[in-house]
């Protein structure tokens, strides 16, 4: 399973695609896609708006699902959809609703 | 302290508006990221996990109240309220927006600070010793001479696309305090049996996943041929070095690849071609840069030993502080103090908005006004009167700076890592606290010990000349920490040793301590310190406690 992520062009956010083609910033809100064919959808949304200006560094990254929650395979991945693990009081993780477990 | 002249000025507010305009430009969608990248870069914005960084040039480490509070309020206005003083004497934020650089970057040049050149295969940041002007050991204030290269490199026409980064290191001490071999070039200015001014000129030097120590192409150079020297140096790199691969374009793999002896010959062939030329340094030009460094107006303080001594007896924190974190001075009644950016279990580097604006009122108060940034990440006050010591200390602790640890084995360096940097493949900053938080209580006993971290090969933490390094590298998805030992980046330069296997997260830490006791139990006496009894006793009693017998047999 994988979801698209990038940064947001005007301010370096990490963001994820989500399933109304929105990029949001919580990657709980992200569009799973289950097969080849979704990724290659939303690489295709992604590159359409990375031409547009909206983001930067567009990438398809690998997750599973754990308790209903989307977990991305690689610690680098994680970090990005929480925050620096130093520092809980900053980034999402600091966000009410948006804590993930790096 | 330099003061820009009308070209600094206008050179830095020009690239602030032309900046401004290339991002409006990005924003518009007028520019592709791939049109964008190389410029942003050129002025020190990078995108990193969370968010863009932005690296501020200190050239050659050193700063006036008034830039630091800028950095405060700049880190309040635009960031989180921290920055991160590097290994490069730079300062990095880690999360201002994109539209905001051009704000940033015009506050910066209100107090003549920039953030050209931190980036890029250009000549970057020239750093120095951090007590530079102020060490007692010193032949000469090797600031001055950093100046005039950071002028002569500044949007060098012929050095801007080098075949790599370029990084350059001065000091003006035999006692190594700025890793001068561990450089592109490294100069340590010192006088001759005339009493003349020159440098030793180191080639060749670097860290990252090919660590060499670099070669002495110069024994003693004159200080007129300074540029002319320099120029020939970059101009055989510029045109022989490797651009077909990135991992082997830098001046290091040059010179062991083609032979540290042909490239001096060749270098030494380019230089007679330009000694005398324009680029001699008459004295009269280095007279005028050196006036700008002129040491403050040192005011007898003869009180200060009665005063100090009392204060030690009255506070032991005070006395342990001392010990560790006051330096002599060139003139008696004054000191050197280094303030500590590792309080224990924080992380390296890094300081508050808080903080920076105490320490610019310690330096304006009771310091002529300077403060110093190490490659070490922590700062320095580099005059203050032996007399001032008590108040400067109460003042530190107030803001939670008087951590009585410099040189010992909480004194971590560790780069940003993986909780920020695009590029890491593990975490640094966690490592450097859980160590911390484990050594403080014996680090007095161990006494004298360099840890160096880094959260990927590119070495920022300067793992391999470490007494004790540590390189994070991803394993199967996890971290995996490789330890070498050994390291050195003083005079005695030295690339630590990979002494096994790595080790997991949660057991790296232990494994530091098992090396750190086997020193313990190894030492002649409290006197001998690891890096000594490291060398005297070689890797295998420590190979053996860390991975059992057989593996040291291997
Ligand atoms: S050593 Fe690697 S992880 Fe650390 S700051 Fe440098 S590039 Fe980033």
């Amino acid at each position: 399973m994988q979801v698209l992520t990038a940064n947001r062009l005007i301010d370096g956010e990490a963001v994820w695609l989500a399933a109304d083609h929105s990029w949001t910033d919580t990657i709980d809100a992200a569009d799973i896609a289950r097969d080849a064919n979704a990724a290659q959808r939303l690489a295709d949304i992604g590159e359409a708006s990375r031409r547009a200006n909206a983001v930067v560094d567009v990438n398809l990254i690998d997750i599973d699902l754990i308790a209903g929650r989307i977990a991305p395979k690689r610690l680098r991945e994680r970090i990005r959809a929480s925050g620096p693990t130093n520092r809980p009081d900053l980034g999402k993780q600091a966000r009410p609703l948006a804590a993930i477990a790096a | 302290m330099y003061r820009y002249d009308e070209f600094d000025r206008d050179f830095v507010a020009a690239r602030v508006v032309e900046f401004g305009d290339q991002v409006a430009r990005r924003l518009s969608g007028e520019l592709t990221e791939d049109q964008f990248r190389p410029l942003r870069l050129m002025n020190g914005v990078y995108l990193q996990l969370h968010a863009y960084m932005l690296r501020i040039a200190i050239p050659y480490g050193t700063l006036n109240a008034r830039q630091m509070r800028k950095l405060a309020h700049i880190a309040r206005t635009y960031d989180h309220g921290y920055g991160h003083f590097t290994t490069r004497q730079n300062l990095q934020f880690n999360w201002p927006a994109l539209k905001d650089m051009p704000a940033i970057l015009a506050e910066l040049a209100g107090v003549e600070m920039h953030a050209i050149q931190t980036s890029g295969n250009c000549i970057r940041n020239v750093t120095a010793d951090h007590f530079a002007g102020a060490a007692a050991d010193e032949a000469a204030d090797p600031r001055p001479y950093a100046e005039i290269l950071r002028q002569w490199s500044s949007a060098h026409p012929e050095f801007s696309y080098l075949p790599r980064k370029f990084k350059v290191a001065v000091t003006g001490a035999a006692r190594d305090r700025a890793a001068i071999r561990f450089h592109d070039i490294g100069l340590q200015l010192k006088k001759n049996v005339a009493g003349e001014t020159g440098f030793a000129v180191f080639v060749g030097g670097g860290q990252g996943r090919t660590p060499i120590i670099a070669v002495k192409a110069r024994d003693f150079l004159p200080e007129r041929d300074l540029l002319a020297y320099m120029t020939a140096i970059l101009r055989v790199y510029n045109l022989e070095g490797r651009r077909d691969n990135k991992y082997k374009a830098r001046i290091k793999i040059l010179v062991s690849e083609t032979g540290a002896d042909e490239i001096i010959r060749r270098v030494e062939a380019e230089f007679e071609m330009l000694k005398d030329g324009a680029l001699a340094l008459p004295d009269a030009d280095i007279a005028a840069i050196q006036a700008y460094f002129a040491p403050p107006a040192f005011i007898e303080r003869p009180g200060g030993v009665a005063l100090v001594r009392q204060a030690r007896l009255d506070d032991r924190g005070f006395s342990a502080w001392l010990e560790r974190n006051v330096t002599t001075h060139k003139h008696p009644d004054h000191a050197i103090v280094t303030i500590s950016l590792k309080g224990v279990g924080e992380v390296p580097g890094d300081a508050t908005a808080e903080q920076m604006d105490a320490v610019a009122d310690l330096a304006e108060r009771f310091g002529h006004d300077e403060i110093r940034v190490s490659h070490e990440q922590n700062l320095v006050l580099p005059h203050v009167a032996r007399a001032d010591l008590p108040a400067i200390y109460k003042g530190l602790k107030t803001a939670g700076l008087a951590t009585a640890n410099a040189g010992l084995a909480t004194d971590i360096i560790a780069c940003p890592g993986l909780d920020y940097c695009a590029l890491a493949n593990a975490r640094a900053i966690p490592v450097a606290q859980d160590l911390s938080t484990r050594l403080a209580a014996r680090q007095d006993d161990i006494g004298d010990l360099k840890i160096k971290i880094s959260g990927c090969i590119n070495a920022c933490g300067h793992h391999h000349i470490g007494h004790i390094g540590i390189l994070g590298v991803e394993k199967k998805g996890g971290e995996l920490y490789q330890l070498t030992l050994g390291g050195s980046a003083d005079e005695n330069a030295a690339i630590g040793e990979i002494v096994g296997r790595g080790f997991g997260p949660e057991e790296i830490a232990g494994a530091v301590e098992t090396a750190i006791d086997v020193y313990l139990a190894h030492r002649l006496s409290p006197g001998e310190t690891f890096i000594d009894a490291y060398r005297r006793l070689g890797a295998t009693s420590f190979r053996e406690a860390l991975y059992g017998s057989a593996a040291a047999a291997a």
